[in-house]
């Protein structure tokens, strides 16, 4: 589904990713952590297409498209979804609102007719109980004075409505507590499915007792120095990441 | 001798082609404005001497009075004595089919959604077919008379019900007021005229859209709105549709009288001429708007969305003089390109428990400059007055600017006068967030433009917000690259 291959990126005059590669299948979970500052988020960024990263080498194919070509806006309605580290408030833009144009959106460029209200507030209610989401949180503005929890619970809310194929779940941990960590945990394993795939974003073990990743990999200086199974992620929480690194750092003397 | 005698028969009997004295000449005043020009749009509207004088009387204080200086931006110099101030109905060039009208109008006319013989009237093209409002007016005016109520063109009002306007005609805003004020008080051409009597509420919206007779009163219209005691009138003014005039400066006058427990709602949606990229060429709208609260627990609401002129200079407001009166101010101010907003409101708190709330959002665009001024002024018998005001301003791009002038007056220590003002930009962020939900970012900022203004897109009747909220997307389409 998503090949990159030897992604480098910059933002500004800084070089972040220095050759990325990484494969993920339908089906598969792959989750991808690493000490602050290693670029994780940023290759989220560059896979959504964010307007301040620049991509220098490498390219990447979504179900054989070449997705560095395409504008964020095509990327989200080819199957690409971004649950993001800090979601962003818009006052006076209802959620549901908001919901209907991108998933409306998403369905004219895929050349499926629009759902109408009815249809889509049947829809919204599905999805709302599938991942636990709040009634009273889907008419109010978009994220405006929703809790930490709240907002990352809607980031699954709309992955819900919106079933792409691919999502990258950046940090969609951070700031959770167990409660929430929990419910979210659900909602994702809940839309798990051999066609789809996720990418998770985390500094912590904690998430992965709860979706259980099928690849661990390991991203430090623009570069995955190392990848596994679950038990990578095991390994990590108990002797943290410097060992990763002095192995990393003696190969590239090596080489 | 006999060919003589003929080409003298001849040219004494023929008709004169070159019509030097024919009814077109004469229905259009001579350019200047001096007295004579005066007594001749009043002779020609068949006036009363009252109102003659009182023309008269707006000519004097307009002599007297120089050109502001207090605004936000250079105003143009405008060649009062270039204008004809009066020209019969129907002198708007007319073309013979929608072929020859810009084609750019045309599109917005479409996105806009309106009706093929609707965008005919409004670009000026002759109507072939009857009208469709014309019939639906003729219904409604039937409908209201039978409830008392009076909706009518100004100069019918004079001429039908001249004890009602000589009694309230500058009754709020005196024909000294300010010099567009009074420039309009003696040329105003027409312009419409309401009266809703004691008890009733208004079944419909009235709009000057529905009065037939509404065309071409443009340039120095004059609106007066009386709702008698406990009464209930909503009023719409304008419409999404760009105007095409031919005339530059718009100098009208709107005086609203809500007496004892009456309320009244106007709602404007401006959209006229803005000129091109450079501002050449657009209308500058210099509008003196104001009601009076006049009796205890009345209400007067203003709700305005501002899309067009070159210029828009105007501040709606509401003397507050029945105990208990509350008054309104809705605002969307919406300037791109090289287009100027200097608007606001004022409130006058006179009688006690006197309530106000202001609402003003501005969005600025381009090269534009977007002013927000605004006056809360509590006098020394408004015990426990009470104001909110809160003006937000939007900026899309780095090059515009938007600015607030609040001022604020008591002379009563009970009055509580609450002012909130922020001014933000479209993030990145947040174009960026909407992107990765597949909605691309012309329809982003038009959503978030919309999630910005829906408080007071709120406060318009149904249709007309729906159209609002198209108008300003298609305003601000191409505003943020």
């Amino acid at each position: 589904m998503l090949k990159i291959k030897n992604l480098h990126a910059r933002v500004e005059e800084k070089q972040i990713l220095k050759g990325i590669n990484l494969v993920v299948n339908a089906g598969e979970v792959h989750a991808i952590m690493g000490p602050n500052g290693s670029g994780k988020s940023s290759l989220a960024s560059v896979l959504a297409g964010r307007e301040n990263y620049e991509v220098l080498e490498g390219e990447v194919d979504f179900d054989g498209k070449d997705l560095l070509d395409m504008s964020p806006e095509d990327r989200a309605r080819e199957g690409l979804f971004m649950a993001f580290q800090y979601p962003i408030e818009i006052p006076g833009v209802s959620n549901i609102n908001f919901l209907r144009t991108a998933l409306n959106e998403i369905r004219t460029y895929k050349k499926l007719p629009a759902l109408d209200a009815k249809q889509f507030l049947r829809l919204s209610k599905e999805k709302q109980k599938l991942v636990e989401f709040d009634a009273k949180l889907v008419n109010r503005s978009l994220n405006e004075g929703f809790s930490g929890g709240e907002k990352k619970r809607n980031e699954i809310f709309q992955l819900a409505m919106l079933e792409p194929k691919l999502s990258i779940l950046d940090e969609t941990d951070s700031g959770l507590d167990i409660d929430a960590l929990r419910i979210v945990a659900s909602g994702v394993n809940k839309l798990r499915s051999k066609d789809n795939a996720f990418i998770l974003i985390t500094h912590y073990q904690r998430l992965l007792e709860y979706i259980v990743p099928d690849f661990v990999h390991v991203l430090y200086n623009g570069r995955i120095i190392k990848s596994g199974t679950k038990e990578l992620a095991l390994e990590l929480e108990e002797k943290g990441y410097d060992w990763l690194k002095e192995t990393f750092q003696e190969q590239t003397v090596q080489l | 001798m006999e060919t003589n005698d003929q080409i003298i028969q001849d040219i004494t009997s023929q008709e004169y082609e070159f019509g030097f004295i024919t009814d077109i000449e004469m229905d259009r005043a001579p350019v200047g404005l001096n007295e004579d020009t005066i007594r001749f749009i009043s002779q020609k509207k068949n006036e009363p001497e009252w109102m003659l004088n009182w023309r008269l009387k707006g000519y004097e204080a307009f002599l007297r009075q120089d050109m502001p200086i207090w605004q936000n931006f250079k105003l143009p110099h405008i060649n009062l004595q270039g204008i004809s101030y009066y020209a019969a109905p129907k002198t708007k060039k007319k073309f013979n089919s929608l072929d020859e009208i810009d084609p750019e109008l045309l599109a917005t006319f479409e996105k806009l959604g309106i009706p093929l013989n609707e965008q005919k009237a409004l670009s000026g093209v002759a109507v072939d077919a009857v009208f469709d409002s014309i019939s639906v007016a003729t219904t409604y005016k039937e409908k209201l008379s039978e409830l008392g109520i009076i909706f009518c063109s100004f100069g019918e009002a004079v001429q039908e019900h001249p004890e009602l306007v000589r009694k309230y005609v500058g009754s709020v805003v005196p024909h000294s007021d300010n010099i567009f004020a009074s420039l309009n008080t003696a040329v105003f051409s027409d312009g419409s005229f309401v009266y809703i009597p004691k008890g009733v509420r208004c079944p419909m919206e009235l709009s000057t859209y529905f009065r037939i007779n509404a065309e071409n009163t443009g340039q120095f219209e004059r609106t007066l709105i009386i709702a008698d005691e406990g009464s209930y009138v909503s009023y719409l003014e304008g419409c999404t549709a760009p105007m095409r005039d031919e005339n530059q400066l718009h100098a009208a006058v709107v005086e609203l009288i809500a007496l004892e427990g009456a309320e009244i709602k106007y709602s404007t949606v401006q959209n006229w001429y803005p000129g091109d990229k450079e501002g050449r060429g657009g209308i500058y709208n210099f509008v003196t708007k104001r009601g009076v609260c006049r009796g205890a627990n009345s209400k007067i609401s203003w709700t305005q969305v501002e899309t067009g002129s070159a210029i828009t200079w105007k501040y709606p407001g509401v003397i507050l003089q029945g105990d208990n009166s509350v008054g309104e101010f809705y605002s969307i101010a919406v300037t791109k390109n090289k287009q100027i907003a200097d608007t606001g409101t004022k409130m006058f708190h006179i009688g006690r428990n006197t309530k106000s709330r202001i609402i003003s959002k501005g969005i600025s665009a381009g090269h534009s400059n977007n002013s927000y001024r605004g006056l809360v002024q509590v006098g020394p018998k408004a015990e426990n007055a009470r104001n909110f005001t809160q003006c937000d301003s939007l900026l899309l791009g780095s090059e515009c600017s938007a600015n607030t002038f609040p001022y604020i007056e008591t002379k009563n220590n009970t009055a509580m006068v609450e002012h909130e003002a922020t001014t933000s930009k479209i993030g990145e962020d947040q174009i960026f967030y909407l992107n990765q939900r597949g909605i691309n970012t012309e329809k982003a900022v038009a959503l978030i433009v919309n999630g910005y203004v829906k408080e007071v897109l709120n406060q318009l009747p149904m249709e007309f917000a729906v159209e609002a909220q198209k108008l300003l997307s298609i305003t601000l389409e191409g505003s943020v690259g």
